[in-house]
C-alpha cells in the first residue's frame, strides 16, 4: 500500500536504494507509478499538500475535452496499492549532495496541521471561521481547514496556516474526533538517501503583471488563461454560471490573447506550445456550455500539433467563435463603459481596428519551477536534459508541454532513471 | 490476496465520522448474525485510529478470520490501513455511500447499511482462494520492431538499465528515415554516433534486413519467429514496435502538380541536395495535404521544421538562391522557434501566410497562385524552378508484427490510424498487453520526440515484464493478482468472450474454443460479462460472487411500498464521482443498493435476471463514457454495454417486465451532481413504473 507520509511526525530516516521524485504533479505521479510498478523503491515529493499539480485544477485536457481527474484517479489508486511507494506533501529539497548511486537529499515538510489521524470527515473545516483568500470563479471560499475537492489526494484534510488563528481560535480542535488536529506542529527535515533522481519540478506561469499594455494588475476582468481554466472547473464542480470576476455578470464577448508573453524577445522568446490549443479548447467550452457567449481569439499561428489540428476544425464550424490573425497591442478600460478595449492590429484585414470585450483572458506561457539545487540550464532558464549522472531532469522542468507530451517524457525519463 | 484453508468470515463496523449517528449499529450487527449465525462482529467508534486498529488485529487474530469485511468509509481512503497480512479485507462504503448521502436514523437508511454489509459478506462467502498466474515459461528480453530512431533509443535504453534487447529492422541499415536525410534539423541527434552504439552495444543483438514471421504467446513469454535462417526463434518477455512512416503518397496531390519535373516531395529533395546544387528559385508548400479533410486530417508536425531546414541548406548549397515559404501557419513549437527566427532573419527567405491556389509547370519555371495572402494584393502569383511539397506522415501499419492473435496480426488504431489508445494520460499503451508502441505509428512527431517516445515504450515494456513475473496485472488494474478462470465443460465455443476482449486475450483453436492468455489479460472482466453460458469468472469477482450479492439484499413485499434499486457502478469513473457526491453529502435515495463493477462491460446478463427475479424494481448501470473520445478504460465496456442492452430488452419482454426497468447512463468522474440526479430521477420514475411483479414470486 502507498506509504503516505503526508501528516504523520517524521524521524530523520535513511532509505538507500530508491529513486527520489521530486514533484507530486501529472509528471512526476507518471514517473513515480511507472519505476514502482516496474519494481523501484520510490520517494515522491510534492511541495503542495496535495499531489496532482496543476493539472489537478484544470477542467478538462485537449483535445479530447475530457477531466483530468480521470487519468489521475488511475495513478491515485496505482499510488495508493503500491507499497513500493512512499510520498510526502509540503515537501521540498533543501540540498542535494553526494553523487549517481549515492545522493543525500535533504527535505523539509511544512506540517499540515493535521496528522494522518484525520479520516476526512470534514467536522474541521465545518465549524472552520476562517476562509482561504477566495478563488476566481469560486462562489464560496475554502475553509483555512480544507480540502481542495471530492476528489483529492491524498483525501485528507490541511490547514492553511496563512489563514488560520490558531489555537486563538481552536474551534476545529474542539470538534476533531480523532486527535488529528496539530496546530502547532512544526516543519520537519528529512534527510533521505537515494541512487537516482528525477526532477519533475513542473511550472509556473509567466506573471501577468509584467505585460504592462495588457492591464492585468488593474482590471480584474483581465485573467490568465490558467485563472479562466480554475474559473470554468470551479463552474463544472459547483454546478454554477461562468460569471466575470469585476461584477458577477455573465460575460457576452470573451477575448483570448495569445502569445501573452510567448514569441517576444521581451519576454519569454520560445513558444510555450500549448496556449493555441487551451484557448481554443476554452473556446470550445464555451461554445458548448453557453449559448449566450461568443469568443474571439487574436493569434499570430495557430500552433497545433499533430491530433490538436482536430480543435481547430472543431472551431472553424463554430458561428460562436472568431479566430483573427491580429496582434493585441493594448488592453484599457472603456471610457465611462463597463467593458474592456482591444486594440489590435488585425494582420488578415490589415487595419487597427478596437473591439470591445467583457473579459478578457490572456494566453501566459510557461515556465519552469526550480528546486534548490545546482542544475544545468538552458537559456531560457529550463533544465537542461544532461546533468550530472544520476540526475534526471523531466517533462516540463525541459521545455514547454502538453501534458500528453509531459506524460510521454515522464514514462522516458522513469527508464533514464533505471541506467546502471 | 492467496487465502487458504476455512472460511472465517467476520464484520468490522466502525461508527466514526457520522456512521453511528446514521444508523444503529447494535440493531445492523443484529440483522448480520440472522444470516449468518455466530459470525464475529466488532464495533469501534474510530476504527482507523491506532486504537480502532490494534483491536481490529487482535480480533481478527484471536478469531482467526481469514476474510474481513470493514464496514467503514470508502475503499478509496485508508486502503493501507485496513490491508491485512492473510487476510482477504473487502470494504463496505458504510459513509460516502450511506450515512453521508442519506437521512439518518430513519428505517430506510438502517435498511440500505444492513443490505449492503450483507452484499459483501455474500460476496466474502462466495469468492474462491487465488493464486496468482505466471506463465511457465519467463523471459526478460525485449523485441524492438524497427531500427529507426525511435526504436534505436529504445534498444539503447532498455540495455542501459540491464536488460537484453533483440533489435529487428527489415531494412539492410539502421536508421530508417533519420538515416537517409542530409542532415537534422534544430535537435542535435548524432544518428551516426547512436547507430554504432547500438551495434556494439554487448546486450543489444541487431537483426538487420529481417522480417518477423510470428509473434505469439503473451507477456513474459513471447516467442518471436523470424526470417532469417541463421536465428532460431526468439524468446522474450515483451515488445516495442516502432514500425514508423511513409510520406504521405504525393500522386493523390495532382492538383498541386506533383508529377512534373519541378515539383518534388520534401524527401525528394532531402535527397536530391545530397547530389545536385539547388535552383536558384524553389519555392515550399506547407501542409501538402496535411490539415486537410481530404487528404489527412491532423497535422504532420514535422513539415514545418524540415522546410525551414532545408531553406537553410539551399541557402548554403546555392548562395544565390532565393527561397520562398507558403506557409498556414508556422509551427516551430518550445525551441524551435529559435531556429524560426534563425531562417527569417535570412533575407533570401520570404515567408508568406497564404493559400495555394493553384500550382502549374510551365515549362520552365512553376507558377503558384496564393489566394488570401497577407500582402497588399490579397492574390499573388509566385514563380520559381522548383516547387517542394511538404507532404505529411502516414503511420506505417503495424501487420508486420504478424501477431498469432485471434484478433488480427496488427495493432487495433484509432482515428487516423495511429495504433494507440489513452494518448493523453497512458501513452505507449496498446490493446495488446506487453506490446507498446512508440515513435510516428503512434502519433506524428520529429526525431527528437521519437527519440524520447522510444524510451518511454522501452519503459513500458520492462515493466509489463516485472509485473508479469510477480504474477500482477499491468496497467490500469496495476497489481491485480487475480485472472480469469474458465470451467470448459460448459463452453459451447459461442466465441464471444474470444471477440469481445478489448486486448485480444483470447486465442482459438478451429473449433472456436476459447485459449486464454491470462498474462495479455487486463482483468477488466468483459469476458465474465459477454459469455452467455456464465463459465468465466476471477476468484473474486464471478457470476457466482455477484449474483450472491445480489441475493443477499432483503427485498420487501410490495405492500410495503419500498423500491429497490440495484446500482450497478462502473469502479473507475462512476464509484469516485458518487464517492465525492457523498463528500459534497448530496443526498440520494436510500432504496438503493450499489455493486461496484470493474466495467460495466462485465456485467452478465444473468445478475439482471437474478436481480428481477429476487424482486428487485429495476436496475440501473452507471459507467463511462463511450464513443470516439472515449472514457472507458477497458476501451469499449460501456459500448457493449449499450449493444447488450438491446438483447436486455428482449428478456424483459419475455418476463413481460416494462423495459424502463432497465437503464444504462454515462457520467464523467467529475460529475458528481449529476450522479446523484441520475439516482434520483430514475428512483422516482420507478416509482411510477410500479412495483416488478416478480417480488414473493
Amino acid at each position: 500500500m502507498g506509504n503516505d507520509q503526508t501528516g504523520s511526525a517524521l524521524n530523520n530516516r535513511l532509505l538507500a536504494l530508491q529513486t527520489l521524485v521530486i514533484g507530486g504533479g501529472i509528471a512526476g505521479i507518471t514517473t513515480a507509478v511507472e519505476l514502482a510498478e516496474a519494481g523501484k523503491q520510490v520517494v515522491l515529493i510534492e511541495k503542495e499538500k496535495y499531489l496532482g499539480g496543476n493539472v489537478s485544477s484544470f477542467n478538462n485536457y485537449f483535445p479530447k475535452l475530457c477531466p483530468p481527474a480521470c487519468g489521475l484517479e488511475i495513478n491515485y489508486s496505482r499510488i495508493r496499492s503500491n507499497s513500493r511507494i512512499t510520498y510526502y506533501t509540503g515537501a521540498s529539497v533543501l540540498s542535494i549532495c553526494g553523487s549517481d548511486g549515492d545522493f543525500r537529499v535533504n527535505i523539509a515538510v511544512e506540517p499540515r496541521l493535521i496528522n494522518n489521524n484525520c479520516t476526512s470527515c470534514g467536522l474541521c473545516a465545518e465549524v472552520c471561521p476562517e476562509v482561504r483568500p477566495l478563488k476566481l470563479g469560486r462562489k464560496v471560499g475554502e475553509k483555512a481547514a480544507y480540502i481542495p475537492h471530492g476528489l483529492a489526494f491524498p483525501m485528507k484534510y490541511s490547514i492553511d496556516p496563512l489563514v488560520c488563528k490558531g489555537e486563538a481560535c481552536g474551534k476545529c480542535l474542539e470538534v476533531c474526533e480523532y486527535d488529528a488536529i496539530q496546530l502547532n506542529a512544526a516543519a520537519a527535515e528529512v534527510e533521505i538517501q537515494v541512487g537516482k533522481i528525477v526532477v519533475a519540478a513542473g511550472w509556473t506561469l509567466y506573471d501577468a503583471a509584467r505585460l504592462e499594455n495588457y492591464s492585468y494588475q488593474e482590471e480584474a476582468d483581465v485573467v490568465t488563461n490558467l485563472e479562466f481554466e480554475q474559473m470554468l472547473a470551479a463552474c463544472t464542480r459547483d454546478k454554477t454560471k461562468l460569471t466575470r470576476p469585476s461584477d458577477g455578470m455573465t460575460p457576452r464577448r470573451i477575448a483570448f490573447v495569445q502569445c501573452a508573453g510567448s514569441r517576444d524577445v521581451n519576454h519569454l522568446s520560445y513558444c510555450s506550445s500549448v496556449c493555441c490549443s487551451a484557448s481554443l479548447k476554452h473556446a470550445l467550452t464555451l461554445e458548448s456550455n453557453y449559448p449566450e457567449i461568443r469568443s474571439e481569439i487574436f493569434y499570430i499561428d495557430m500552433r497545433l500539433s499533430g491530433r490538436n489540428e482536430k480543435l481547430l476544425k472543431e472551431v472553424e464550424g463554430k458561428e460562436r467563435i472568431t479566430l483573427s490573425k491580429g496582434k493585441v497591442g493594448r488592453i484599457i478600460r472603456g471610457e465611462g463603459k463597463d467593458v474592456l478595449v482591444l486594440e489590435v492590429e488585425d494582420i488578415l484585414q490589415g487595419v487597427r481596428r478596437e473591439d470591445d470585450f467583457d473579459l478578457v483572458v490572456l494566453a501566459m506561457g510557461l515556465t519552469p519551477n526550480h528546486i534548490k539545487a545546482e542544475l544545468k540550464v538552458n537559456e531560457y532558464g529550463f533544465y537542461l536534459p544532461e546533468q550530472v549522472a544520476g540526475i534526471v531532469p523531466a517533462a516540463t522542468s525541459k521545455g514547454p508541454m502538453d501534458v500528453s507530451s509531459a506524460v510521454k517524457d515522464a514514462t522516458a525519463s522513469a527508464l533514464k532513471s533505471m541506467h546502471r | 490476496m492467496t487465502v487458504e484453508g476455512k472460511n472465517n468470515m467476520a464484520l468490522a463496523l466502525c461508527t466514526g465520522c457520522g456512521i453511528g449517528k446514521s444508523i444503529d449499529a447494535e440493531q445492523l450487527t443484529g440483522t448480520v448474525r440472522e444470516s449468518y449465525e455466530g459470525i464475529p462482529c466488532l464495533h469501534h467508534k474510530a476504527l482507523c485510529s491506532e486504537a480502532g486498529l490494534q483491536e481490529l488485529h487482535s480480533f481478527a487474530q484471536t478469531r482467526e478470520v481469514n476474510r474481513l469485511a470493514v464496514a467503514a468509509c470508502s475503499p478509496r481512503v485508508k486502503e493501507a490501513e485496513f490491508s491485512m497480512e492473510g487476510i482477504y479485507v473487502d470494504r463496505v462504503n458504510l459513509r460516502e455511500q450511506v450515512a453521508w448521502v442519506m437521512e439518518p436514523g430513519e428505517e430506510d437508511t438502517q435498511m440500505c447499511a444492513e443490505d449492503q454489509c450483507l452484499m459483501v459478506l455474500a460476496k466474502l462467502d462466495s469468492i474462491k482462494d487465488n493464486t496468482a498466474y505466471v506463465p511457465e515459461e519467463l523471459f526478460s528480453d525485449v523485441l524492438v520492431v524497427g531500427g529507426g530512431i525511435a526504436g534505436i533509443s529504445a534498444a539503447l535504453e532498455g540495455a542501459a538499465a540491464g536488460y537484453r534487447i533483440h533489435l529487428v529492422e527489415k531494412s539492410s541499415q539502421l536508421g530508417g528515415y533519420a538515416g537517409r536525410i542530409h542532415r537534422t534539423p534544430y535537435n542535435k541527434i548524432d544518428l551516426s554516433a547512436r547507430i554504432q552504439e547500438v551495434m556494439e552495444h554487448p546486450r543489444v543483438e541487431v537483426y538487420l534486413e529481417t522480417i518477423i514471421e510470428s509473434i505469439s504467446g503473451e507477456p513474459g513469454s513471447f516467442s518471436v519467429a523470424v526470417r532469417n535462417s541463421a536465428t532460431p526463434a526468439l524468446q522474450v518477455g515483451s515488445v516495442v514496435s516502432t514500425t514508423g512512416w511513409s510520406p504521405y503518397d504525393p500522386g493523390k496531390l495532382s492538383s498541386l502538380a506533383y508529377g512534373s519535373s519541378r515539383v518534388k516531395t520534401l524527401e525528394e529533395f532531402e535527397k536530391s541536395v545530397q547530389i545536385e546544387t539547388p535552383p536558384n528559385r524553389v519555392l515550399f508548400v506547407l501542409c501538402a495535404g496535411s490539415r486537410d479533410a481530404d487528404h489527412l486530417s491532423y497535422c504532420s508536425s514535422y513539415c514545418c521544421g524540415a522546410a525551414l531546414k532545408q531553406a537553410l541548406y539551399i541557402r548554403e548549397l546555392n548562395p544565390a538562391a532565393e527561397v520562398y515559404i507558403v506557409y498556414r501557419d508556422i509551427r516551430t513549437p518550445g525551441f524551435q522557434e529559435e531556429f524560426y527566427k534563425e531562417v527569417q532573419a535570412d533575407e533570401a527567405v520570404f515567408m508568406t501566410k497564404g493559400v495555394i491556389g493553384s500550382v502549374s509547370d510551365k515549362g520552365h519555371e512553376v507558377e503558384v497562385v496564393v489566394a488570401e495572402s497577407l500582402l497588399d494584393e490579397q492574390q499573388i502569383t509566385l514563380t520559381a524552378d522548383l516547387v517542394v511539397l511538404a507532404t505529411g506522415m502516414v503511420p506505417n501499419s503495424t501487420a508486420d508484427l504478424k501477431l498469432q492473435y485471434r484478433l488480427g496480426e496488427g495493432l487495433p488504431e484509432i482515428e487516423y490510424d495511429f495504433s494507440d489508445s489513452h494518448f493523453i494520460c497512458f501513452p505507449y499503451e496498446t490493446r495488446r498487453t506487453g506490446i507498446y508502441a512508440a515513435g510516428t505509428q503512434r502519433a506524428p512527431m520529429d526525431m527528437e520526440m521519437s527519440q524520447e517516445d522510444g524510451a518511454g515504450a522501452m519503459m513500458k515494456a520492462i515493466q509489463c515484464i516485472e509485473s508479469v513475473s510477480r504474477g500482477e496485472a499491468v496497467h490500469p488494474r496495476a497489481g491485480d493478482m487475480t485472472y480469469p478462470e474458465l470451467y470448459m465443460e460448459r463452453c459451447t465455443d459461442c466465441k464471444r468472450c474470444t471477440e469481445e476482449c478489448p486486448f485480444g486475450s483470447y486465442d482459438e483453436t478451429e473449433k472456436g474454443t476459447p485459449l486464454p492468455n491470462p498474462s495479455r489479460c487486463r482483468r477488466c472482466g468483459i469476458c465474465v460479462g459477454s459469455c452467455p453460458e456464465r463459465v468465466i469468472g476471477f476468484s473474486d469477482y464471478s457470476i457466482n460472487s455477484v449474483s450472491a450479492m445480489i441475493k443477499a439484499a432483503h427485498v420487501p413485499d410490495e405492500f410495503e411500498e419500498k423500491p429497490r434499486v440495484l446500482v450497478f457502478v462502473c469502479e473507475n469513473d462512476a464509484y469516485p464521482a458518487l464517492d465525492a457526491a457523498g463528500i459534497h453529502k448530496l443526498k440520494f435515495s436510500p432504496y438503493v443498493r450499489i455493486i461496484p463493477v470493474r466495467c460495466l462491460g462485465s456485467v452478465n446478463k444473468v445478475w439482471i435476471s437474478d436481480a428481477l427475479s429476487h424482486g428487485y424494481d429495476g436496475i440501473l448501470q452507471i459507467g463511462c463514457k463511450p464513443g470516439d473520445d472515449y472514457q472507458c478504460h477497458f476501451i469499449h465496456g460501456s459500448e457493449l454495454t449499450e449493444q447488450r442492452g438491446e438483447n436486455l430488452q428482449e428478456t424483459l419482454e419475455t418476463m413481460m417486465l416494462e423495459p424502463e426497468r432497465i437503464q444504462t447512463r454515462f457520467v464523467e468522474i467529475t460529475e458528481h451532481h449529476e450522479i446523484q440526479e441520475i439516482i434520483n430521477d430514475y428512483v422516482e420514475e420507478l416509482e411510477l413504473i410500479g412495483p416488478n411483479p416478480f417480488k414473493d414470486m
